[in-house]
């Protein structure tokens, strides 16, 4: 079946998907995107039911491979110690993640003029700054404006309150006199835009009841949607056609029903993120591009960066937020910037985890081995429960080639397409940059009165940040994408997502993200007349 | 039995006895045991996609101990139980994990340990600002950004 042919396609309607959307919605042309998942229904969240922690080890597992939801695809990452973590819905994983809003800092960009390492990026963080701005008004973000160690932001909804665990932290971090801030957040801190003020329902990252953390299903969608934008939900891409010129002609799909589909496009926009993305190109096969789309340079799927995230936890004798509050408020960039005496390259952030639930704790600590079976479990148990405190350095994943998404010869998903096999390893600089935000996070556990001390090194299920598998730049041979997102190779193929990043900064990436899709949207819509020249 | 749908009997015996090897029911805080019959009632009843992983644990447990759990005495039910923690993996870890979040979902048990017996949503939950003085040395220090050229 034919269906009509419309001026743009965008695959995916996650973070960058919705903003790309909403961004060409004012040019007033024929603008459809397709989804692999379908509306997410709050009043069936986890936080609505006394099983709410329990869901979190099922459907509602940050691991698409545990989750096993119709919508998601499989993934094989047994040769990478950290586990791809996603969500397929409308909102992708806006719906699932802890909201913690950094943005990269300037230096992120030039990381070869500065430390010598990786590449710089083909843009600065000057020519994305309009775009954070306007991103963190669509979103919603919390904050305090003016932290000397972060980019300046702006943000419109006063910051999270520091409740029972940010003074811990404060006192502990004031006491070695280390930076530390609370950070904006995309969870609402008043009424903002239609969305309800947050509650602490705590449960944040499996998907908000209140509607208080951003999602894009209910931020930039509605507003897209009301600009005449098209949202097809339920559809799965199998492939990118491309014609005799060379120039993508649309899409295959799978609709709801599981009727394969083509649907004819002018412009086509990937916005599948860095392990969705590669693999939709790589399955793009033809006799023009045997060996995937886009991919003359042979990057596709190479340099796939994660932030390792080396975490450290203790308790503490005070009462914590446990489950009461979101789970982060807080972050450090006291070793965020190059200092070779440390003996790595390059730098981290640092996150703090206000505790844990009930379940999480007890789960937890028995796998650690520090809450025993039997009768001293009960003691014990209430000495852990609500004492927990978090330190989490989430690390500069510089890019390496052997790092990467390919196809797997056997693994398919529920409609046949290949899956996504991931090989990856943690790099000796990486290694060395855990090592030491370990050994911080012990000393500000220890600052704190934290004892049972418990690291997770690599946090395995911590592959939320899927990064670098379509990398941007000026050279056709080194990147895959230009400086606004156009594909070197197919003139009409864009790609909008965190493939695009050159190098991964030590900070949570989706700020930059949407604000990188609203770069090149606004790039393509001064370039209209002339935008496949 | 370990793709069975449901667990067996035997099965069940031994997980109620293991999982009050787990969790012992204790006077002093006035909790059950994980073996409670409502907390069983739970496990059994919610046990759904963990169902197999389950059965292949007992399947585990009952090998390493050779006739029903309960029959050991307690120094051999403790080392059967430590050897079945230490080699069980996957298996003996969804096991645990079953019994955990079943028994720290009970109403006794939360009661016992002071929460609220509800969902989060929709009452939440009130954080106090807290004292953003201890920020003040931040700002006092101060810093820059470092520049991109």
């Amino acid at each position: 079946m034919k269906n009509d042919p419309v001026d743009v396609l965008i695959i995916g309607a996650g973070a960058s998907g919705a903003a790309v959307a909403w961004s060409l919605a004012d040019t007033k042309m024929h603008i459809l995107c397709l989804d692999q998942g379908g509306w997410m229904n709050p009043a069936e969240y986890p936080s609505t039911g006394r099983d709410w922690e329990a869901k979190f080890y099922g459907e509602w597992s940050s691991s698409p491979n545990v989750r096993k939801r119709p919508e998601d695809y499989p993934i094989n990452d047994d040769n990478s110690p950290i586990k791809v973590v996603n969500f397929n819905a409308v909102g992708g994983s806006t719906v699932m993640y802890t909201a913690h809003w950094p943005r990269l800092h300037p230096s992120d960009f030039k990381v070869k003029t500065l430390d010598g390492v990786a590449d710089d990026w083909p843009i600065d963080y000057d020519a994305l700054t309009p775009f954070f701005e306007e991103n963190d008004r669509m979103m919603g973000v919390s904050g305090l404006s003016g932290d000397p160690l972060s980019p300046l932001s702006h943000p419109p909804m006063p910051q999270q309150p520091l409740g029972l665990s940010g003074p811990l932290i404060g006192k502990a971090m004031n006491q070695l006199g280390w930076h530390w801030w609370p950070s904006d957040t995309t969870v609402a801190t008043t009424d903002y835009e239609g969305r309800a003020r947050c509650i602490n329902l705590g449960h944040c990252t499996p998907a908000c009841a209140q509607g208080a953390k951003a999602s894009t299903d209910i931020t930039y969608w509605p507003h897209a949607i009301r600009a005449g934008v098209e949202l097809r939900t339920h559809c799965r891409v199998r492939e990118i056609l491309t014609n005799e010129d060379g120039m993508a002609s649309g899409v295959v799909y799978y609709d709801k029903d599981g009727v394969e589909q083509f649907q004819p496009a002018e412009v086509v926009i990937i916005a599948c993120n860095g392990v969705g993305t590669p693999r939709l190109l790589l399955n793009s096969v033809s006799g023009k591009f045997p060996n995937g789309l886009a991919n003359s340079s042979g990057l596709v799927g190479k340099n796939l960066m994660f932030h390792p995230y080396a975490q450290i936890y203790g308790f503490v004798k005070e009462p914590t937020d446990s489950n009461r509050a979101p789970p982060t408020c807080l972050w450090s960039k006291e070793f965020y910037d190059t200092d070779l005496s440390r003996g790595f390259v390059r730098g981290y952030g640092i996150q703090f985890g206000r505790g844990a639930g009930p379940v999480f704790e007890a789960v937890a600590s028995e796998q650690k081995g520090i809450l025993p079976w039997g009768r001293d479990h009960h003691r014990v148990f209430r000495k852990l429960n609500g004492h927990r405190l978090a330190v989490s350095a989430i690390c500069e994943d510089l890019p390496e080639e052997h790092n990467r998404v390919a196809l797997d010869p056997v693994l398919k998903d529920s409609h046949g397409i290949p899956a996504p096999k991931i090989d990856y390893t943690i790099s000796a600089n990486s290694r060395k940059m855990m090592d030491h935000g370990l050994a911080r996070g012990r000393e500000i556990l220890e600052a704190a009165g934290a004892t049972d001390i418990c690291i997770n090194d690599p946090i395995p299920w911590g592959g939320w940040h899927l990064l670098g598998t379509a990398r941007m730049g000026t050279d056709p041979a080194r990147s895959v994408v230009n400086e606004w997102g156009r594909s070197h190779d197919v003139k009409n193929l864009f790609i909008v997502d965190g493939s695009i990043f050159v190098t991964s900064g030590g900070v949570n990436p989706t700020s930059t993200i949407q604000a990188l899709a609203l770069y090149i949207a606004d790039q393509m819509k001064q370039r209209l007349a002339n935008l496949f020249d | 039995m370990s793709d069975a749908k449901q667990l067996t009997a035997a099965q069940r015996a031994d997980l109620r006895t293991v999982a009050a090897m787990i969790v012992p029911a204790s006077d002093e805080y006035k909790v059950p045991g994980a073996d409670d019959a409502e907390i069983q009632a739970d496990m059994l009843a919610t046990l759904g996609r963990d169902t197999a992983l389950v059965a292949r644990a007992l399947d585990h447990l009952a090998d390493l101990a050779g006739k029903p759990l309960a029959e050991l005495d307690d120094a051999r039910r403790d080392a059967v139980a430590q050897e079945f923690r230490s080699r069980g993996g996957a298996a003996a870890a969804t096991l645990v994990r079953v019994v955990l979040q079943c028994y720290y979902r009970d109403d006794r048990v939360l009661r016992s340990l002071g929460l609220e017996l509800r969902a989060p949503f929709p009452k939440g939950h009130v954080l106090p600002d807290g004292d953003w003085s201890l920020l003040d040395p931040v700002k006092a220090r101060g810093g820059t950004l470092r520049r991109a050229p």
